[in-house]
């Protein structure tokens, strides 16, 4: 039963790359463009709950709110600082910018908060539940059941509520949105705040988890949940969570049964191999580009 | 209405359109006709805003809109039906209505207007769930135009509402063009199918290479020896 075990560690695993994949994903939707600095907000989601906690006394919860809140305040100032200014250059540009924008968090974290490790807090309780032999951390059922909860209220707020609308409308023809009165900006920096605000989230998972608080934290949970969005086919918001659940359950397997140093290189040799057989990945759907 | 005055707008150094004034009165249907190329659409996309106009102004209901945000624009009452149709395919033909409302708060409107376009094109009411994309051509230009009047707009400008479509499809368009105007919407009608908009335009504009050439009522045009010679096939 071990396998079980190890399966639902890897759905677990799994939950916070897809929360964090939802971020890349729907800002490539709508903008279109790599947002490399996605990793790093979550690495500032982390001090900022950890400082709440520890400097500020605050409440878990409330210190996790803190940290969604400026997260969300910080993509929005990214987007407007950054990319805004880029939205007509090449996509060359933007990525460049994109990865400048994270070294610059990476490198003002280590300015303000040295590179040495904090110690993240405690803020999920250690207990466990046991069926039968299999038994499964409070920690691991909460990630999984936040990132169900995200999925859903995404996907209801995607379809059903009108700023959602105006999201895939700018998605899939940014002038045509235009002329319907959409504006397109503030679409677009909705999209950030969104997608910046679940990386607040992501890393409260991903630090309870992995209580490590440093400069680099976000680099390879950002490059996995990438790799994750893809894998489920960018621009898909129900592949980012098929693609993140997947890489989380091969990983988890691969450390298991394989081998703890080959599991990333396993990883990303399955992303190779599903891209050679279908570019767009598992539920990515073919642009068809307007002539 | 609508009057432009000395409009230009530039691509880099290439001049789509270069110095042409025109206006459209109230209720009226104006035809602005030409070749492909002629700077027609991007006649259009510099009134609607999201096109940069490098000089000459555009006023909206004695409004200079030439420099305010296309939101602001189709807000004040001017829609466009874009070349190509430009619906949301990955949205259903109900929800592509609901986007052409965007800016509308009052409830009761938009559900009236909703029924109105709907009684318009029935076709879109029993496609109502489903994706813009699985249309067919004469269904998205139908869509097209009631999400356009989604906005409940004064004035609409329509960019080749013709494109595509069989001649028993086009005349069915230019019948609905006629009633939306008896219903008070004021229309600008850019076409390359000459015949079909001087036909049901009070006034027209010929437009080639970024200027204005000729301008006069429908009849007066259709009835004119270059115009047959250069845009009805003799």
């Amino acid at each position: 039963m071990l396998f079980l075990t190890y399966l639902i560690n890897g759905i677990s695993l799994g939950s916070v790359y897809a929360i964090i994949a939802l971020g890349y994903t729907m800002v490539y939707g709508i903008a279109k463009m790599l947002n490399f600095a996605h990793g790093d907000v979550i690495m500032i989601g982390a001090y900022i709950i950890f400082f709440m906690i520890y400097k500020f006394n605050l409440p878990i919860l409330l210190s996790i709110i803190i940290s969604i809140l400026i997260c969300l305040l910080l993509g929005i100032i990214i987007e407007r600082l950054a990319y805004k200014p880029l939205r007509k250059a090449s996509s060359l540009s933007v990525l460049i910018t994109a990865i400048g924008v994270s070294y610059l968090l990476q490198n003002l974290a280590q300015l303000f908060w040295t590179s040495s490790n904090k110690i993240f807090p405690n803020i999920i309780s250690n207990g466990s539940f046991s069926f039968g032999s299999i038994s499964i951390s409070y920690l691991t059922i909460i990630t999984i059941l936040v990132c169900l909860l995200i999925m859903l209220v995404l996907t209801l707020f995607v379809n059903k509520t009108k700023i959602g609308m105006a999201m895939r409308a700018v998605s899939e023809d940014k002038d045509a949105a235009r002329l319907m009165g959409i504006n397109v900006d503030r679409t677009i920096s909705i999209t950030f705040a969104i997608g910046s605000g679940l990386a607040a989230i992501a890393s409260a998972l991903f630090c309870a988890a992995y209580p490590a608080v440093y400069p680099t934290l976000g680099s390879m949970p950002g490059i996995k949940a990438f790799t994750a969005a893809v894998f489920g086919g960018i621009g898909s918001i129900p592949g980012a969570l098929v693609g993140g659940i997947m890489l989380g359950i091969i990983e988890t397997l691969s450390k298991a049964y394989i081998s703890t140093q080959l599991s990333d290189a396993i990883v990303f040799a399955i992303l190779i191999i599903v891209l050679l057989i279908k570019p767009t990945g598992l539920l990515g759907r073919k642009v068809n580009e307007k002539v | 209405m609508l009057k432009v005055e000395n409009l230009s707008v530039a691509y880099g150094a290439i001049e789509a359109v270069k110095n042409i004034s025109f206006e459209i009165n109230d209720h009226e249907i104006v035809a602005l006709i030409g070749a492909n190329g002629a700077g027609k659409t991007t006649t259009l996309h510099a009134v609607s805003g999201i096109v940069p106009i490098k000089s000459g102004s555009i006023f909206f209901d004695d409004l200079e809109i030439s420099k305010i945000a296309s939101e602001k624009i189709v807000s004040r009452g001017l829609v466009q039906v874009p070349e190509g149709r430009r619906i949301f395919h990955n949205s259903t033909v109900e929800e592509n209505l609901i986007l052409g409302a965007y800016l509308r708060k009052d409830k009761d409107g938009i559900a009236k207007d909703m029924e109105y376009v709907y009684s318009l094109f029935p076709r879109l009411l029993e496609r109502k769930k489903q994706l813009g994309g699985t249309l067919s051509g004469g269904e998205q230009q139908m869509l097209a135009m009631a999400r356009a009047l989604m906005s409940k707009p004064k004035i609409m400008l329509l960019d080749e509402p013709s494109m595509g479509l069989s001649p028993l499809l086009v005349k069915e368009i230019f019948d609905i063009i006629k009633d939306i105007n008896s219903k008070g919407v004021t229309i600008l009608l850019v076409e390359q199918n000459a015949k079909m908009a001087l036909g049901i335009a009070n006034r027209a504009y010929v437009i080639e290479t970024g200027k204005i050439v000729m301008s006069g009522t429908g009849e007066q045009l259709l009835n004119s020896e270059d115009i047959k010679k250069a845009y009805l096939g003799g």
